[in-house]
């Protein structure tokens, strides 16, 4: 289960769609227990393309420490899918960084974005609710 | 000369569980190594067999991804801290992508 509220997930999806034509992504500090993400980290897209994303490494560290010092920890990472589902790709599974995390997908191919979340262990994709709150 | 190395989750439980170790060396690589040493669970998880930092990872020293300074050789003093994150990539190469007439986004 993945808690989001809204002012994450608008800053998610602006995220997503300001990085078009590139696949855009970042980081999601939160609760590893509850699932509750608490702050979106907009990292740069390294590989600068339309069907790769790689976080910036140092904006990576930056956010693992402001993340820890606020008492959390990094729990998951999110990208866009420009032109395909909000579904896991084979290299987002092969290359899926921690087991513990959530693997939040954005898929702009369609007019209106669509958000999901999976839990990717062993090279299972499992797609898992997302609550979403207004706060 | 014992230094700072702070895992990420996904190592930790290699580690006892815990967030920060203290390992001697006065290289990146030494450290490493030493790491290794003392959790066997991470052999092959940071540093590659032929000795090379494993792709999937990012070896920090303080600020610095240690890429882009002497990688494995970069030196250590007693105040450094060294942190290792997981590379974050990924994307939809691979899957099939729409072709023909009608298929530019439609932004």
């Amino acid at each position: 289960m993945l808690y989001l509220d809204e002012p994450e997930y608008h800053q998610i999806v602006a995220h997503c769609l300001g990085g078009l034509p590139d696949e855009a992504c970042g980081l999601l500090g939160g609760d590893p227990d509850s699932g509750r993400v608490v702050t979106c980290y907009p990292t740069r897209n390294l590989a600068a393309s339309a069907k790769l994303y790689t976080v910036d490494p140092k904006e990576h560290l930056r956010a693992d420490r402001d993340a820890e010092a606020a008492g959390f920890s990094i729990i998951g990472v999110f990208h866009s899918h420009t032109h395909t589902d909000a579904y896991p790709s084979p290299t987002d599974v092969a290359q899926a960084p921690d087991p513990t995390w959530h693997y939040v997908l954005v898929s702009l191919r369609d007019t209106h974005p669509v958000l999901r979340s999976y839990r990717i262990v062993d090279g299972e994709i499992d797609e898992e609710p997302v609550i979403l709150r207004s706060r | 000369m014992p230094v700072a190395v702070h895992l990420p989750t996904v190592l930790r439980s290699q580690a006892g569980g815990a967030k920060t170790v203290s390992v001697d060396g006065t290289t990146i690589g030494q450290v490493l190594d030493s790491l290794v040493a003392e959790y066997p669970g991470l052999s092959g998880q940071v540093v590659n067999d032929d000795g090379t930092l494993h792709k999937f990872v990012n070896v920090y020293l303080n600020d610095d991804d240690v890429r882009y300074l002497k990688a494995l050789d970069t030196p250590v003093g007693e105040t450094d801290e060294i942190s290792i994150l997981p590379a974050v990539a990924g994307g939809a190469v691979g899957v099939g992508w729409p072709s023909g007439p009608g298929s530019s986004h439609p932004r």
